[in-house]
């Protein structure tokens, strides 16, 4: 069990499944909300769901509308269970604490380089803290 | 984060509910970025348009509008970024009434807030300007980057939410681009060849946000002989906050906080990046699609300054518009109201060109409104545009405004 640690973030703990790519985030731009997949086609995740899963990108771009879609995309169910990048903007922190959805950076190394794809993970933001239960 | 005894009573919930839920979320979000404080802000600028809203977020502000007047009213003045449909031309667009339906949702729920609905982007050349030093909570990338840097205000991007609860409370989280720390010069570039219209002040913009590449560095930028024009810089910060997501810059000789770029810096200037009029050039060459059809040719993002609609009424010079393109173009509803008084929306629309007030069109159901209007090949002089209009399904060309009006007319490029 590796433990990754961050600055201390947003929201409560989780459990989840990690979707993981060296790429950044909009939600305006990069995803189809109503399906819950990445539609934007040069994404790397695109044609990919996101639902449910924790999310490890590098960091977000875009304007300011991260900061309500969250929430809209959180009420619809669709959206990931947690968010881990290197660097967020304030943007996507406004968003996190708006929807309620947990959100870690600024790790001790590159986190799209430290988790893979399919990890299960124990996201604990209070702590500033991440377990990857198994790989 | 320390808290005075009014913030304390806010957060005990003494002034209402809304005001509870507006230091706990700004409380969530200094506590992130490590924030000491609460600094007054005096202005608040509000993006909230409803395809980014969202039934949720429409929902949640109609909650804040339904506490009793003395808990929901704002604390400071308050305005708001552009809105997703202009109610006199929708369905020229083929936008629907339910999504016109929403808009009123939202802005009768921002009114009862005591909201002042100035659907603009450019109230610092419109409305209210910044003023050196002044702290802000303002909502839209191109004018937290122009307030910052052009008239040295203070904000971060404040996303609809966190405006919000600045309304609400009069004061914002203490970090980022609040402290002094925040606003030192992290890159230098040295600009060899002085852009010569808005679309390459836009280029320059890309090209420098590029370089740059997080909202958490500070560009400072020398070459700059004699001061760029508001539009100018208009477009360069909307360009360089979109492509870079970047909140700040400094240009020797220009901005406020900058007189030589040394002195930006703490310790000696890095070595700079250059720009010169070949990575100019490149940049629109990316765009390039020369004799391709034109389905739509916009001027927006950010709204059009009254000088700038004066240019396009005489560019057009009594033309009309392709039978197959669309011309539209988007202004504050102050300008368009002006246009309206001097003759230039007459003759801007004589084309069968569109001019929109109070909103923009990447914030306009730019998606649906594509799908039911057939529009896939879209022209602009706005970099910032051809940038984010991509992630709608459109193919953004970059153009200078003589040479989109040229296409508008000719139905190609």
């Amino acid at each position: 069990m590796a433990v990754l640690f961050a600055h201390c973030g947003i929201g409560a703990a989780v459990r989840g499944i990690a979707l993981v790519a060296q790429d950044n985030f909009s939600a305006r731009y990069d995803l189809d909300r109503i399906k819950g997949i990445f539609s934007r086609p040069g994404h790397a995740l695109y044609g990919q769901s996101y639902a449910g899963r924790i999310l490890v990108l590098n960091t977000v771009k875009g304007g300011v509308a991260s900061a309500w879609m969250l929430r809209d995309m959180a009420a619809r169910g669709l959206i990931p269970a947690a968010f881990l990048f290197n660097r967020v903007n304030p943007i996507l922190a406004q968003g996190a604490a708006f929807a309620g959805v947990p959100l870690l950076d600024r790790f001790d190394g590159d986190v799209t380089a430290l988790i893979r794809t399919g990890d299960e993970l124990l996201v604990e933001p209070v702590e500033g803290r991440v377990t990857i239960l198994s790989r | 984060m320390r808290l005075n005894d009014e913030e304390k009573a806010m957060l005990a919930g003494e002034a209402g509910s809304p005001r509870r839920w507006a230091i706990a979320h700004q409380l969530a979000v200094g506590h992130f970025f490590d924030a000491e404080d609460l600094v007054p802000v005096s202005q608040a600028h509000i993006m909230g348009d409803t395809e980014s809203l969202g039934e949720a977020g429409i929902a949640f502000l109609e909650g804040l509008a339904a506490a009793p007047r003395d808990q929901r009213r704002v604390r400071i003045p308050t305005i708001t970024d552009p809105r997703g449909l202009d109610f006199s031309s929708y369905a020229r667009l083929k936008q629907t009434d339910a999504m016109a339906a929403l808009e009123k949702r939202t802005s009768d729920a921002l009114e009862a807030l005591g909201v002042l609905m100035t659907n603009t982007c450019i109230n610092y050349q419109t409305v209210f300007p910044p003023v050196l030093g002044e702290h802000l909570a303002m909502g839209d990338t191109g004018v937290v980057i122009y307030s910052n840097s052009v008239m040295g205000a203070r904000s971060n991007f404040e996303g609809g939410p966190s405006a919000v609860a600045a309304a609400l409370t009069g004061r914002t989280p203490r970090y980022g681009y609040h402290l002094d720390s925040g606003r030192r010069g992290t890159k230098r570039i040295v600009v060899r060849d002085r852009p010569r219209d808005w679309s390459e002040w836009g280029a320059l913009g890309g090209i420098v946000g590029s370089i740059a590449g997080s909202y958490w560095e500070v560009p400072v930028l020398e070459g700059i002989d004699g001061a760029p024009t508001s539009d100018e810089l208009k477009h360069f910060g909307a360009a360089l906050a979109s492509f870079g997501s970047v909140a700040l810059f400094h240009m020797e000789g220009v901005t406020p906080e900058c007189r030589k770029a040394h002195e930006v810096f703490d310790g000696p200037p890095p070595v700079p990046a250059i720009v010169t009029r070949a990575d100019l050039d490149a940049f629109r060459a990316r765009y390039a699609a020369p004799g391709e059809k034109v389905d739509v040719v916009v001027f927006a993002a950010p709204q059009l300054s009254l000088f700038e609609l004066e240019e396009i009424a005489a560019l057009v010079g009594g033309r009309r518009v392709h039978r197959d393109t669309a011309l539209l173009i988007a202004t504050s509803p102050e300008n368009k109201a002006a246009a309206d008084r001097m003759g230039l929306t007459a003759r801007i629309e004589a084309s069968g060109a569109l001019l929109l007030s109070g909103v923009c069109f990447y914030q306009s159901y730019a998606r649906e409104i594509a799908e039911a209007n057939g529009w896939k090949r879209l022209m602009s002089n706005s970099a910032k545009l051809v940038n984010i209009i991509g992630g709608y399904g459109y193919l953004p060309s970059l153009g200078t405004t003589e040479q989109c009006i040229d296409a508008a007319v000719a139905g190609r490029m």
